[in-house]
């Protein structure tokens, strides 16, 4: 065991180690010259080559790399532990940038998977329970609409009505969890509705199949004729094994959306990683761009690894295999 | 002798039709009534209807079960029957136990519902009843999950789990169906030790006449949903009255049962639950029908009188 997850800590590494080498190769080969836009609108051309000495851009690219990661995994001088550059807009750390937008993104993400994962799992076994039913019915043209439905346009129809119009919450303006917890929760609301309105309908949709298929199982006849009460079969016997498939997914979606949801982030006007990225894609900057491209890797590679201990956890002809 | 469970003229019917019509027998206890029947002749729905496990079909008729009439019976009565006083085993036991628990978990389940026993008391109740159904090292194996053991030995843990509440009534569907030759045989010894022992009563589902001539002691015989013949065990093998007990007795290796002769399939196939034929259901695969293409075959239902739905009783010896 212990053997097992030193190996796979070792890919995770040996995976985000090759992500970061294809990153850094694009930004290396792309027209655009990080000199130019580090140095500012006024530089002569002395100026410009200057600064490319100094950021090191005039080395070979294997160096530059290796000074990158060497970098991020010991600091280098003048740039503490873990170095992940400068932005070149406001010359402050990278690091520092990511971590700072971290607890928006975070926030956003966990409050709204705790959301939708509540509504689109109890949706879906509702429906599943009364499949062909007009509440079945219901329910999945709901979740249907609500599924085609851009995170954009929702968002918009939520400020509209709820911010515009009713006046019942305020225009969202994040407010940090330990400083204003009611503050932080009534702001993030919308964009957690938003987000959850989306992933709750394609959760309910798989937890449905999932279930269905999962009730017409024999082991759960075999359950039934243990007399055991119907609640007991559902949810021990039943939901048990339906929900396996829906942690995997989970883990996927709740791992890319902590390394930040550019598009709620951005209608919002929320100061997370989304938005960060968003603004470093816009200006160029690749020392931003490259830290929040390697913190989305690791997470969604940590998300994989967590996910497949989850399931050896549940499942136990993955753990005996 | 009083009859624990006694079923009279069941049907059941779903969406789709009427999948069983007319199908009555009694259980006693300390002996083994066989059901045999082609795929598709109502085995299981007749089965399911008793333990009450049908969700989504009208049940009509009665099921009498030691003096109480389980049709229309409340879920929660039929609850506190099942797994306590009647149990069932099914055809896959890969697929009936679940994957994610241990089989000691699975069996010790019922009997802390029913027995009202502590968790600790029912896992040694478990032990118990691993080591009674034959399993090596009991202790050992009531931590493992289903996918452990082999065939043989996952059926071996459903008989187990039926049996945790020491239950009147035991329905095995098919119960060997899924298991090679060998196992099968050692299977069918231990459901009648355990019959010997304890004296319940078995009611023994199969297609396969091999089946019920080693454990019967009385055969219904089940065609298109309705029985055709309900006799004792030896009767059906020696004098079958029907001739679709006869095709079925003569499209199986008869070796085992003393007999000989060339292996003859039944022409045909078994009728559509939507659309039964006719009069006698069987009457398009039937041989007397055939050779004296008697108008009443193909125009009334045969009642089911002294055992036998047929018109020409005697007509198949
Ligand atoms: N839940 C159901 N809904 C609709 N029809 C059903 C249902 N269960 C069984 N049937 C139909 O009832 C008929 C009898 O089925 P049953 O399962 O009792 O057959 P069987 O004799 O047990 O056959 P087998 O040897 O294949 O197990 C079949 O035509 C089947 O399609
Ligand atoms: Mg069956």
């Amino acid at each position: 065991m212990i053997l097992y997850l030193g190996k796979r800590v070792l890919a995770v590494a040996g995976v985000l180690l090759v992500i970061c080498a294809v990153t850094f190769t694009i930004f290396y080969v792309l027209p655009t010259d990080p000199a130019v836009h580090a140095c500012g609108k006024t530089c002569s051309s002395e100026q410009i080559a200057l600064v490319r000495q100094e950021m090191g851009l005039d080395r070979p690219i294997h160096e530059q790399f290796a000074a990158y990661v060497s970098g991020i995994a010991a600091g280098r001088d003048g740039c503490a532990f873990p170095c992940f550059g400068y932005s070149y807009q406001n010359s402050l750390p990278v690091w520092d940038l990511l971590t700072d937008r971290m607890a928006v993104s975070v926030s956003l993400a966990l409050g709204a998977a705790l959301l939708w994962l509540t509504v689109g799992v109890l949706i879906g076994v509702a429906s599943a329970l009364r499949k062909g039913s007009a509440l079945d019915r219901t329910l999945m043209a709901g979740t249907l609409a609500s599924a085609s439905v851009p995170v954009y346009f929702t968002a918009m129809i939520l400020l509209l009505v709820l911010v515009q119009y009713l006046e019942f919450l305020p225009y969202p303006d994040y407010r940090p969890l330990t400083e204003d917890p009611v503050g932080w929760a009534t702001n993030l609301l919308l964009p957690w509705v938003t987000l959850a309105s989306l992933y709750a309908a394609m959760y309910a949709r798989q937890t449905r199949s999932s279930m269905i298929e999962t009730m017409g199982q024999p082991y759960i006849r075999t359950a039934r004729a243990k007399g055991l009460h119907e609640r007991t079969v559902v949810t021990k016997h039943g939901m048990r094994s339906a929900l396996t498939p829906i942690v995997t997914i989970f883990g996927m979606d709740l791992g890319g959306l902590l390394a930040g949801a550019v598009i709620t982030e951005h209608v919002f006007g929320l100061p997370g990683i989304g938005q960060l990225t968003y603004d470093a894609i816009f200006k160029a900057d690749q020392p931003v761009m490259l830290g929040v491209t390697l913190l989305a890797a690791f997470f969604i590679t940590v998300a994989n690894l967590v996910v497949d201990l989850v399931y050896a956890g549940i499942d136990p002809r993955v753990r005996y295999a | 002798m009083t009859a624990l469970l006694q079923v009279t003229d069941l049907r059941v019917t779903f969406a789709a039709g009427t999948a069983v019509d007319g199908v009555s027998f009694t259980a006693h206890q300390g002996r083994t009534l066989g059901i045999v029947g082609e795929s598709g002749s109502g085995k299981s729905v007749s089965s399911l209807a008793v333990m009450g496990l049908h969700r989504n079909a009208i049940v009509e008729g009665s099921i009498v079960f030691d003096g109480e009439e389980l049709v229309g019976a409340s879920p929660s009565r039929l609850r506190a029957l099942r797994g306590s006083r009647m149990s069932m085993i099914f055809q896959d036991p890969l697929s009936s136990l679940h994957p994610y628990y241990t089989v000691g978990e699975q069996i010790a389940e019922g009997y802390r519902l029913h027995a009202k026993a502590s968790r600790r008391a029912a896992r040694e109740r478990a032990v118990e009843m691993l080591a009674d159904v034959g399993i090596p090292s009991p202790r050992a194996r009531v931590a493992d999950y289903p996918h452990q053991f082999s065939g043989g030995m996952r059926q071996r843990v459903m008989i187990a789990m039926a049996l945790v509440c020491e239950p009147d009534l035991l329905i095995a569907d098919e119960p060997t169906t899924a298991l090679d030759v060998t196992i099968q045989a050692q299977i069918l010894e231990l459901i009648k030790k355990i019959q010997e022992e304890r004296g319940v009563a078995v009611i023994m589902i199969t297609h396969d006449l091999g089946v019920v001539a080693r454990v019967a002691d009385e055969v219904m015989v089940m065609y298109g949903g309705a029985p055709v013949e309900h006799a004792p065990a030896r009767q059906v093998f020696k004098t079958p009255g029907h001739p679709y007990t006869r095709g079925l007795l003569d499209s199986i290796p008869r070796h085992d049962l003393g007999g000989g002769g060339p292996l003859q399939a039944i022409p045909g196939s078994p009728p559509s639950l939507l659309t039964p034929p006719q009069g006698c259901r069987f009457h398009p695969r039937c041989p007397i029908y055939a050779r004296a293409s008697a108008e009443i075959c193909a125009t009334e239902r045969p009642a089911f009188i002294a055992g036998l739905a047929c018109h020409y009783p005697g007509a198949a010896t």
